[in-house]
Protein backbone atom coordinates (compact mmCIF):
# COMPACT_ATOMS: atom_id res chain seq x y z
CA UNK A 1 0.00 0.00 0.00
CA UNK A 2 1.53 3.39 -0.76
CA UNK A 3 0.55 6.33 1.36
CA UNK A 4 0.07 10.05 -0.27
CA UNK A 5 -0.98 13.18 1.48
CA UNK A 6 -0.86 15.78 -1.57
CA UNK A 7 -1.24 19.60 -0.92
CA UNK A 8 -3.93 19.86 -2.79
CA UNK A 9 -7.08 18.43 -4.82
CA UNK A 10 -5.50 18.81 -8.00
CA UNK A 11 -2.84 16.87 -7.23
CA UNK A 12 -5.10 14.38 -4.99
CA UNK A 13 -7.28 13.81 -8.03
CA UNK A 14 -4.47 13.31 -10.16
CA UNK A 15 -2.09 10.12 -7.86
CA UNK A 16 -6.34 9.19 -8.12
CA UNK A 17 -6.11 9.27 -11.78
CA UNK A 18 -3.11 7.65 -12.01
CA UNK A 19 -3.35 4.78 -9.68
CA UNK A 20 -3.70 1.28 -10.38
CA UNK A 21 -5.62 -1.29 -8.64
CA UNK A 22 -8.02 -0.20 -5.59
CA UNK A 23 -7.49 3.71 -4.57
CA UNK A 24 -9.32 4.90 -1.10
CA UNK A 25 -8.68 8.55 0.05
CA UNK A 26 -8.43 8.93 3.61
CA UNK A 27 -10.53 11.13 5.94
CA UNK A 28 -10.99 10.37 9.41
CA UNK A 29 -9.99 6.27 8.67
CA UNK A 30 -13.08 4.82 10.93
CA UNK A 31 -14.17 3.21 7.66
CA UNK A 32 -10.98 2.58 5.94
CA UNK A 33 -8.99 1.20 8.70
CA UNK A 34 -11.80 -1.26 9.85
CA UNK A 35 -12.04 -2.44 6.52
CA UNK A 36 -8.15 -2.81 5.84
CA UNK A 37 -7.72 -4.60 9.38
CA UNK A 38 -10.54 -6.82 8.45
CA UNK A 39 -9.19 -7.50 5.39
CA UNK A 40 -11.66 -6.82 3.51
CA UNK A 41 -10.24 -3.72 1.41
CA UNK A 42 -6.33 -3.69 0.94
CA UNK A 43 -5.83 -0.30 -1.16
CA UNK A 44 -3.09 0.04 -2.98
CA UNK A 45 -3.54 3.63 -2.85
CA UNK A 46 -4.06 5.74 0.06
CA UNK A 47 -4.48 9.16 -0.61
CA UNK A 48 -4.80 11.01 3.02
CA UNK A 49 -6.78 14.61 2.12
CA UNK A 50 -5.49 15.84 5.86
CA UNK A 51 -2.91 18.02 5.16
CA UNK A 52 -4.80 20.07 2.16
CA UNK A 53 -5.15 23.72 3.24
CA UNK A 54 -8.90 24.35 4.35
CA UNK A 55 -9.96 20.96 4.62
CA UNK A 56 -10.44 21.83 8.84
CA UNK A 57 -12.41 24.72 8.30
CA UNK A 58 -15.83 25.81 9.08
CA UNK A 59 -17.47 28.66 7.32
CA UNK A 60 -20.20 30.66 7.23
CA UNK A 61 -20.35 32.52 3.82
CA UNK A 62 -21.59 35.74 3.53
CA UNK A 63 -24.94 34.48 1.97
CA UNK A 64 -25.36 32.81 5.23
CA UNK A 65 -24.30 29.49 3.38
CA UNK A 66 -22.01 27.18 4.68
CA UNK A 67 -18.80 25.97 3.79
CA UNK A 68 -17.29 22.37 5.30
CA UNK A 69 -13.62 21.57 4.93
CA UNK A 70 -13.24 17.36 3.71
CA UNK A 71 -11.77 16.84 6.93
CA UNK A 72 -13.93 18.50 9.42
CA UNK A 73 -14.59 15.68 12.10
CA UNK A 74 -17.90 15.53 14.00
CA UNK A 75 -16.36 16.45 17.13
CA UNK A 76 -15.52 19.74 15.47
CA UNK A 77 -19.44 20.07 13.94
CA UNK A 78 -20.92 19.77 17.11
CA UNK A 79 -18.89 21.89 19.40
CA UNK A 80 -19.44 24.91 16.35
CA UNK A 81 -21.19 27.83 18.56
CA UNK A 82 -23.37 28.79 15.46
CA UNK A 83 -23.65 25.67 13.01
CA UNK A 84 -25.81 23.40 15.24
CA UNK A 85 -28.24 26.52 15.24
CA UNK A 86 -28.60 27.16 12.09
CA UNK A 87 -28.49 22.82 11.33
CA UNK A 88 -29.62 20.95 14.35
CA UNK A 89 -30.37 18.37 12.19
CA UNK A 90 -27.60 17.62 10.07
CA UNK A 91 -25.45 18.02 13.20
CA UNK A 92 -27.90 15.85 15.54
CA UNK A 93 -27.36 13.08 12.57
CA UNK A 94 -23.27 13.47 12.51
CA UNK A 95 -23.25 12.76 16.46
CA UNK A 96 -24.93 10.09 16.78
CA UNK A 97 -22.03 8.27 14.95
CA UNK A 98 -19.87 6.03 16.69
CA UNK A 99 -17.88 7.14 20.33
CA UNK A 100 -16.62 9.94 21.43
CA UNK A 101 -13.66 8.37 19.96
CA UNK A 102 -15.07 7.95 16.43
CA UNK A 103 -16.42 11.67 16.49
CA UNK A 104 -13.09 12.85 16.85
CA UNK A 105 -12.25 11.39 13.62
CA UNK A 106 -15.27 10.83 11.67
CA UNK A 107 -16.30 13.19 8.75
CA UNK A 108 -19.74 13.76 6.41
CA UNK A 109 -17.69 12.60 3.27
CA UNK A 110 -16.64 9.74 4.59
CA UNK A 111 -19.67 8.29 6.26
CA UNK A 112 -21.14 9.65 2.53
CA UNK A 113 -18.68 7.98 0.05
CA UNK A 114 -18.25 4.48 2.14
CA UNK A 115 -21.69 3.67 0.79
CA UNK A 116 -23.39 2.42 3.88
CA UNK A 117 -27.12 2.96 2.61
CA UNK A 118 -27.92 3.59 6.62
CA UNK A 119 -25.09 5.94 6.88
CA UNK A 120 -26.43 8.42 9.34
CA UNK A 121 -25.64 11.41 8.50
CA UNK A 122 -26.53 11.24 4.42
CA UNK A 123 -30.38 11.43 5.16
CA UNK A 124 -30.15 14.63 7.04
CA UNK A 125 -27.56 16.28 4.25
CA UNK A 126 -29.98 14.90 1.47
CA UNK A 127 -32.98 17.07 3.52
CA UNK A 128 -30.81 20.17 4.07
CA UNK A 129 -30.12 19.97 0.34
CA UNK A 130 -26.57 20.13 0.61
CA UNK A 131 -23.93 19.74 -2.05
CA UNK A 132 -20.90 18.49 -2.61
CA UNK A 133 -17.72 20.27 -4.46
CA UNK A 134 -16.29 17.36 -6.49
CA UNK A 135 -13.24 18.23 -8.02
CA UNK A 136 -11.26 15.87 -10.83
CA UNK A 137 -9.46 15.82 -14.04
CA UNK A 138 -12.03 17.99 -15.90
CA UNK A 139 -12.39 20.58 -12.83
CA UNK A 140 -14.86 21.38 -10.26
CA UNK A 141 -18.59 20.72 -10.55
CA UNK A 142 -20.91 20.59 -7.46
CA UNK A 143 -23.12 17.07 -6.86
CA UNK A 144 -26.35 16.88 -4.62
CA UNK A 145 -25.65 14.74 -1.62
CA UNK A 146 -28.43 12.07 -3.11
CA UNK A 147 -26.66 12.21 -6.90
CA UNK A 148 -23.67 10.19 -5.02
CA UNK A 149 -24.49 6.79 -3.45
CA UNK A 150 -25.63 4.34 -6.35
CA UNK A 151 -25.74 0.92 -4.18
CA UNK A 152 -24.17 -0.06 -1.23
CA UNK A 153 -20.60 0.45 -0.71
CA UNK A 154 -20.62 2.20 -4.69
CA UNK A 155 -21.14 5.91 -5.67
CA UNK A 156 -21.21 7.79 -9.29
CA UNK A 157 -17.63 9.64 -8.34
CA UNK A 158 -15.44 8.45 -11.18
CA UNK A 159 -11.93 7.86 -11.38
CA UNK A 160 -9.61 10.81 -10.28
CA UNK A 161 -12.64 12.51 -8.54
CA UNK A 162 -12.57 13.56 -5.00
CA UNK A 163 -15.13 15.69 -2.94
CA UNK A 164 -13.05 18.90 -1.63
CA UNK A 165 -15.93 20.59 0.35
CA UNK A 166 -19.35 20.38 1.02
CA UNK A 167 -21.75 23.36 0.67
CA UNK A 168 -25.05 23.87 3.44
CA UNK A 169 -27.53 25.70 1.90
CA UNK A 170 -27.96 29.42 3.95
CA UNK A 171 -31.00 28.14 6.89
CA UNK A 172 -32.99 31.62 6.07
CA UNK A 173 -36.03 32.55 8.06
CA UNK A 174 -38.42 30.23 9.68
CA UNK A 175 -36.31 26.80 9.05
CA UNK A 176 -36.05 23.65 10.79
CA UNK A 177 -34.16 20.42 10.23
CA UNK A 178 -33.90 17.32 12.33
CA UNK A 179 -32.67 13.72 12.39
CA UNK A 180 -34.07 10.54 14.29
CA UNK A 181 -32.52 7.00 13.51
CA UNK A 182 -34.29 3.35 14.77
CA UNK A 183 -32.00 1.41 16.38
CA UNK A 184 -32.32 -1.74 18.72
CA UNK A 185 -29.86 0.06 21.30
CA UNK A 186 -30.00 3.17 22.73
CA UNK A 187 -25.72 3.96 21.92
CA UNK A 188 -23.48 2.63 19.59
CA UNK A 189 -25.65 0.72 16.18
CA UNK A 190 -26.07 0.87 12.76
CA UNK A 191 -29.72 2.82 11.80
CA UNK A 192 -32.91 -0.11 10.86
CA UNK A 193 -34.53 3.31 9.71
CA UNK A 194 -33.49 6.81 9.61
CA UNK A 195 -35.34 10.26 9.02
CA UNK A 196 -34.20 13.62 7.73
CA UNK A 197 -37.13 16.04 7.14
CA UNK A 198 -36.17 19.86 6.58
CA UNK A 199 -39.15 22.02 5.99
CA UNK A 200 -39.76 26.06 6.07
CA UNK A 201 -43.07 27.57 7.29
CA UNK A 202 -44.65 30.47 6.33
CA UNK A 203 -46.64 31.11 9.46
CA UNK A 204 -48.02 28.11 10.97
CA UNK A 205 -48.19 26.75 7.20
CA UNK A 206 -45.49 24.49 5.48
CA UNK A 207 -44.12 26.13 2.70
CA UNK A 208 -41.42 23.58 1.96
CA UNK A 209 -39.44 20.42 2.71
CA UNK A 210 -37.59 18.01 2.47
CA UNK A 211 -37.87 14.47 3.80
CA UNK A 212 -35.33 11.60 3.27
CA UNK A 213 -35.71 8.21 4.81
CA UNK A 214 -32.03 6.02 5.11
CA UNK A 215 -31.29 1.95 5.90
CA UNK A 216 -34.92 1.38 3.83
CA UNK A 217 -33.50 1.30 0.33
CA UNK A 218 -29.94 0.35 -1.42
CA UNK A 219 -29.49 4.07 -1.04
CA UNK A 220 -30.32 6.75 0.57
CA UNK A 221 -34.06 8.14 -0.62
CA UNK A 222 -35.55 11.83 -1.49
CA UNK A 223 -39.05 10.91 -0.94
CA UNK A 224 -40.95 14.40 -2.51
CA UNK A 225 -44.38 12.51 -2.15
CA UNK A 226 -43.98 12.63 2.06
CA UNK A 227 -42.40 16.27 1.34
CA UNK A 228 -45.87 16.91 -0.90
CA UNK A 229 -48.13 15.50 1.80
CA UNK A 230 -47.00 18.45 4.54
CA UNK A 231 -46.36 21.21 2.54
CA UNK A 232 -49.57 23.61 2.74
CA UNK A 233 -50.62 22.28 6.36
CA UNK A 234 -49.81 23.11 9.73
CA UNK A 235 -48.69 19.06 10.15
CA UNK A 236 -52.41 18.49 11.42
CA UNK A 237 -52.94 14.57 12.16
CA UNK A 238 -54.15 14.09 8.64
CA UNK A 239 -51.26 15.53 7.19
CA UNK A 240 -49.10 13.30 9.55
CA UNK A 241 -50.80 10.21 8.60
CA UNK A 242 -50.31 11.10 4.70
CA UNK A 243 -46.22 11.94 5.96
CA UNK A 244 -46.08 7.97 7.58
CA UNK A 245 -48.12 6.58 4.27
CA UNK A 246 -45.77 8.50 1.74
CA UNK A 247 -42.87 7.27 4.10
CA UNK A 248 -43.81 3.55 4.24
CA UNK A 249 -44.88 3.60 0.82
CA UNK A 250 -41.56 4.64 -0.37
CA UNK A 251 -39.28 1.75 1.60
CA UNK A 252 -37.78 -0.86 -0.25
CA UNK A 253 -35.99 -2.36 2.84
CA UNK A 254 -33.85 -5.98 3.29
CA UNK A 255 -34.82 -8.59 6.04
CA UNK A 256 -32.61 -8.93 8.59
CA UNK A 257 -31.48 -9.54 11.70
CA UNK A 258 -31.73 -6.19 12.81
CA UNK A 259 -35.73 -6.06 11.27
CA UNK A 260 -37.96 -7.39 9.29
CA UNK A 261 -39.10 -5.55 6.05
CA UNK A 262 -42.77 -5.31 7.92
CA UNK A 263 -41.16 -3.40 10.63
CA UNK A 264 -38.50 -1.03 8.65
CA UNK A 265 -41.42 -0.30 6.70
CA UNK A 266 -44.21 0.80 9.43
CA UNK A 267 -40.98 2.55 11.26
CA UNK A 268 -40.27 4.55 8.73
CA UNK A 269 -43.57 5.95 8.62
CA UNK A 270 -43.70 6.44 12.45
CA UNK A 271 -39.93 7.93 12.46
CA UNK A 272 -41.18 10.65 9.70
CA UNK A 273 -43.76 11.61 11.89
CA UNK A 274 -41.98 12.22 15.12
CA UNK A 275 -38.93 13.77 12.95
CA UNK A 276 -41.45 16.17 11.32
CA UNK A 277 -42.36 17.33 14.69
CA UNK A 278 -39.11 18.15 15.61
CA UNK A 279 -38.26 19.87 12.64
CA UNK A 280 -41.56 21.92 12.66
CA UNK A 281 -40.69 22.91 16.50
CA UNK A 282 -37.39 23.93 15.25
CA UNK A 283 -38.55 26.31 12.60
CA UNK A 284 -41.32 27.78 15.01
CA UNK A 285 -38.05 29.25 17.12
CA UNK A 286 -39.16 26.43 19.78
CA UNK A 287 -36.65 23.60 21.48
CA UNK A 288 -36.90 20.77 20.72
CA UNK B 1 8.05 -2.23 0.59
CA UNK B 2 9.67 0.99 1.79
CA UNK B 3 9.27 2.64 5.27
CA UNK B 4 8.03 5.88 6.15
CA UNK B 5 9.69 7.86 8.48
CA UNK B 6 7.46 9.57 11.28
CA UNK B 7 8.41 11.90 13.85
CA UNK B 8 5.85 12.81 16.42
CA UNK B 9 5.47 13.81 20.28
CA UNK B 10 4.29 11.45 22.61
CA UNK B 11 3.78 12.39 26.35
CA UNK B 12 5.89 15.33 25.92
CA UNK B 13 9.08 13.62 23.99
CA UNK B 14 10.06 13.77 20.27
CA UNK B 15 10.37 10.26 18.98
CA UNK B 16 10.78 8.97 15.63
CA UNK B 17 10.13 5.65 14.04
CA UNK B 18 9.92 3.52 11.03
CA UNK B 19 6.99 2.06 9.95
CA UNK B 20 4.71 0.10 7.31
CA UNK B 21 2.24 2.80 5.94
CA UNK B 22 -0.48 -0.19 6.84
CA UNK B 23 0.42 -0.10 10.44
CA UNK B 24 -1.41 1.97 13.23
CA UNK B 25 -0.82 3.75 15.62
CA UNK B 26 -1.30 1.63 18.11
CA UNK B 27 0.88 -1.06 16.72
CA UNK B 28 3.63 2.10 16.81
CA UNK B 29 3.21 2.65 19.99
CA UNK B 30 3.83 -1.02 21.44
CA UNK B 31 5.81 -2.67 19.00
CA UNK B 32 8.17 0.62 18.20
CA UNK B 33 7.95 2.80 21.18
CA UNK B 34 7.51 -0.13 23.83
CA UNK B 35 4.42 2.00 24.98
CA UNK B 36 2.07 -1.22 25.94
CA UNK B 37 -0.68 0.81 27.66
CA UNK B 38 -3.12 1.10 24.75
CA UNK B 39 -3.89 -2.56 24.82
CA UNK B 40 -5.86 -4.02 21.73
CA UNK B 41 -9.02 -5.14 22.46
CA UNK B 42 -10.75 -5.27 18.95
CA UNK B 43 -9.12 -3.31 16.41
CA UNK B 44 -11.92 -2.18 15.12
CA UNK B 45 -12.89 0.85 16.61
CA UNK B 46 -15.52 -0.49 18.62
CA UNK B 47 -13.78 -0.96 22.48
CA UNK B 48 -11.98 1.90 23.22
CA UNK B 49 -9.06 0.06 25.10
CA UNK B 50 -6.73 1.91 22.12
CA UNK B 51 -7.72 5.47 23.43
CA UNK B 52 -5.47 8.04 23.21
CA UNK B 53 -5.29 12.20 22.27
CA UNK B 54 -4.08 13.11 18.98
CA UNK B 55 -3.63 17.20 19.25
CA UNK B 56 -5.82 16.92 22.15
CA UNK B 57 -8.75 15.17 20.43
CA UNK B 58 -9.55 11.37 22.24
CA UNK B 59 -9.73 9.01 19.15
CA UNK B 60 -8.45 5.09 18.58
CA UNK B 61 -5.28 4.15 17.93
CA UNK B 62 -6.12 1.20 16.27
CA UNK B 63 -8.25 3.25 13.86
CA UNK B 64 -5.71 5.73 12.79
CA UNK B 65 -2.21 5.39 11.23
CA UNK B 66 1.54 5.55 12.37
CA UNK B 67 2.21 7.59 9.36
CA UNK B 68 -0.96 10.28 10.24
CA UNK B 69 1.10 10.93 13.78
CA UNK B 70 3.60 12.73 11.79
CA UNK B 71 4.19 16.25 13.06
CA UNK B 72 0.97 15.39 15.96
CA UNK B 73 0.91 15.15 19.88
CA UNK B 74 0.30 11.99 21.37
CA UNK B 75 -0.43 11.47 24.90
CA UNK B 76 -1.08 7.81 26.34
CA UNK B 77 -2.00 6.07 29.41
CA UNK B 78 2.08 6.61 30.17
CA UNK B 79 1.86 10.11 30.92
CA UNK B 80 -0.98 10.66 33.19
CA UNK B 81 0.84 9.85 36.00
CA UNK B 82 3.71 12.23 37.38
CA UNK B 83 6.74 9.83 37.54
CA UNK B 84 5.55 7.90 40.77
CA UNK B 85 2.66 10.12 41.97
CA UNK B 86 -0.23 8.87 40.61
CA UNK B 87 -3.44 11.18 38.70
CA UNK B 88 -6.00 11.99 40.46
CA UNK B 89 -8.08 9.81 38.22
CA UNK B 90 -5.87 6.98 38.59
CA UNK B 91 -5.77 7.21 43.03
CA UNK B 92 -9.96 7.05 42.68
CA UNK B 93 -9.54 3.96 40.58
CA UNK B 94 -7.82 1.98 43.14
CA UNK B 95 -9.70 3.68 45.69
CA UNK B 96 -13.43 2.66 44.20
CA UNK B 97 -12.00 -0.82 42.82
CA UNK B 98 -13.00 0.42 39.37
CA UNK B 99 -10.88 -2.44 37.46
CA UNK B 100 -10.96 -5.97 37.62
CA UNK B 101 -8.51 -7.30 34.40
CA UNK B 102 -7.49 -3.77 34.10
CA UNK B 103 -7.36 -4.68 30.08
CA UNK B 104 -9.98 -1.44 29.73
CA UNK B 105 -8.50 0.70 32.25
CA UNK B 106 -5.68 2.68 30.04
CA UNK B 107 -8.33 3.22 27.67
CA UNK B 108 -10.89 4.26 30.26
CA UNK B 109 -8.13 6.82 32.03
CA UNK B 110 -7.30 7.91 28.77
CA UNK B 111 -11.01 9.02 27.74
CA UNK B 112 -11.60 10.42 31.32
CA UNK B 113 -8.94 12.42 31.91
CA UNK B 114 -10.00 14.01 28.40
CA UNK B 115 -13.78 14.30 29.56
CA UNK B 116 -12.56 16.27 32.73
CA UNK B 117 -10.28 18.26 30.88
CA UNK B 118 -13.41 19.48 28.47
CA UNK B 119 -16.15 19.53 30.95
CA UNK B 120 -14.67 19.73 35.20
CA UNK B 121 -18.50 19.58 36.04
CA UNK B 122 -20.14 16.87 33.91
CA UNK B 123 -23.64 15.01 35.15
CA UNK B 124 -23.31 10.96 35.29
CA UNK B 125 -25.52 10.91 31.65
CA UNK B 126 -22.90 13.17 30.50
CA UNK B 127 -19.81 10.83 31.65
CA UNK B 128 -21.66 7.77 31.12
CA UNK B 129 -22.29 8.78 27.11
CA UNK B 130 -18.37 10.27 26.88
CA UNK B 131 -17.28 6.96 28.02
CA UNK B 132 -19.97 5.02 25.89
CA UNK B 133 -16.97 3.78 23.44
CA UNK B 134 -14.89 2.20 26.61
CA UNK B 135 -16.15 -1.40 26.77
CA UNK B 136 -15.84 -3.09 30.38
CA UNK B 137 -16.25 -7.03 30.71
CA UNK B 138 -15.45 -6.70 33.93
CA UNK B 139 -16.59 -4.01 36.13
CA UNK B 140 -20.50 -3.45 35.39
CA UNK B 141 -19.21 0.25 34.65
CA UNK B 142 -20.32 1.65 37.64
CA UNK B 143 -17.44 1.91 39.96
CA UNK B 144 -15.95 3.76 37.43
CA UNK B 145 -18.35 6.01 36.90
CA UNK B 146 -17.95 6.40 40.28
CA UNK B 147 -14.46 7.05 40.52
CA UNK B 148 -14.98 9.22 37.71
CA UNK B 149 -17.50 11.35 39.26
CA UNK B 150 -15.73 11.61 42.46
CA UNK B 151 -12.41 12.80 41.08
CA UNK B 152 -14.13 15.33 39.24
CA UNK B 153 -15.88 16.79 42.24
CA UNK B 154 -12.28 16.88 44.06
CA UNK B 155 -10.83 18.44 41.23
CA UNK B 156 -13.69 21.16 41.16
CA UNK B 157 -12.73 21.39 45.04
CA UNK B 158 -8.94 22.26 44.49
CA UNK B 159 -9.41 24.65 41.89
C1 LIG C 1 -17.19 2.00 16.33
C2 LIG C 1 -17.81 2.60 15.09
C3 LIG C 1 -19.13 3.02 15.13
C4 LIG C 1 -19.72 3.58 13.99
N1 LIG C 1 -21.02 4.00 14.08
C5 LIG C 1 -21.63 4.53 12.98
C6 LIG C 1 -23.00 4.98 13.08
O1 LIG C 1 -23.65 4.91 14.11
N2 LIG C 1 -23.57 5.51 11.95
C7 LIG C 1 -22.87 5.62 10.78
O2 LIG C 1 -23.45 6.13 9.81
N3 LIG C 1 -21.58 5.22 10.67
C8 LIG C 1 -20.94 4.66 11.74
N4 LIG C 1 -19.64 4.25 11.65
C9 LIG C 1 -18.95 4.32 10.37
C10 LIG C 1 -18.01 5.52 10.15
O3 LIG C 1 -17.53 6.04 11.37
C11 LIG C 1 -18.67 6.65 9.36
O4 LIG C 1 -19.09 6.16 8.12
C12 LIG C 1 -17.73 7.85 9.19
O5 LIG C 1 -18.49 9.01 8.96
C13 LIG C 1 -16.72 7.69 8.06
O6 LIG C 1 -15.96 8.88 7.94
P1 LIG C 1 -14.36 8.86 7.88
O7 LIG C 1 -13.93 10.27 7.73
O8 LIG C 1 -13.79 8.10 9.00
O9 LIG C 1 -14.14 8.06 6.50
P2 LIG C 1 -12.90 7.25 5.93
O10 LIG C 1 -12.82 5.92 6.58
O11 LIG C 1 -11.67 8.09 5.94
O12 LIG C 1 -13.39 7.09 4.40
C14 LIG C 1 -14.58 6.37 4.09
C15 LIG C 1 -14.77 6.30 2.58
O13 LIG C 1 -14.95 7.60 2.03
C16 LIG C 1 -14.03 7.85 0.99
N5 LIG C 1 -13.64 9.25 1.09
C17 LIG C 1 -13.22 9.91 2.21
N6 LIG C 1 -12.98 11.20 1.92
C18 LIG C 1 -13.25 11.37 0.61
C19 LIG C 1 -13.20 12.49 -0.29
N7 LIG C 1 -12.81 13.71 0.15
N8 LIG C 1 -13.56 12.31 -1.59
C20 LIG C 1 -13.97 11.09 -2.03
N9 LIG C 1 -14.03 10.00 -1.24
C21 LIG C 1 -13.69 10.14 0.06
C22 LIG C 1 -12.88 6.88 1.21
O14 LIG C 1 -12.21 6.56 -0.02
C23 LIG C 1 -13.58 5.70 1.82
O15 LIG C 1 -14.11 4.86 0.82
C24 LIG C 1 -18.99 3.71 12.78
C25 LIG C 1 -17.65 3.30 12.75
C26 LIG C 1 -17.06 2.75 13.90
C27 LIG C 1 -15.62 2.34 13.83
S1 LIG D 1 -8.70 -1.86 19.94
FE1 LIG D 1 -9.17 0.13 19.23
S2 LIG D 1 -11.24 0.29 19.75
FE2 LIG D 1 -10.83 -1.76 20.31
S1 LIG E 1 -11.60 -4.34 34.13
FE1 LIG E 1 -11.62 -6.02 32.79
S2 LIG E 1 -12.40 -5.12 30.99
FE2 LIG E 1 -12.61 -3.54 32.40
Amino acid sequence: MDYHSPASFAEASALAENATGITRFLAGGTDVLVQLRSELVTPDTLIDIKKIDGVHDVTRNADGSWTLGVAVTGAEMSEHPELGRDWPGVVEAMDLIGSTQVQGRATLTGNLCNGSPAADSVPAMVAAGVTLSVTGPGGTREVAVEDIPTGPGRTSLVRGEVISAVNIPARGENGGDAYQRFIPRTEMDIAVVGVGVNLRLDGDTIAEARVSLGAVAPTVLLVKDAARAIVGTALDDAALEALAAAASAACNPIDDKRGTIEFRTEVAGVLAKRTAKVAYARAKGEQA
Amino acid sequence: MSKLHVTTTVNGDEVEYLCDPRETLLDCLRDKLNLTGAKEGCGTGDCGACSVTVDGRLVCSCLMLGVEADGKQIETVEGIADGDVLHPLQKKFIEYAALQCGVCTPGVLVAAKSLLEKNPDPTEEEARYWLAGNLCRCTGYDKIIRAVMDTAAELREAS
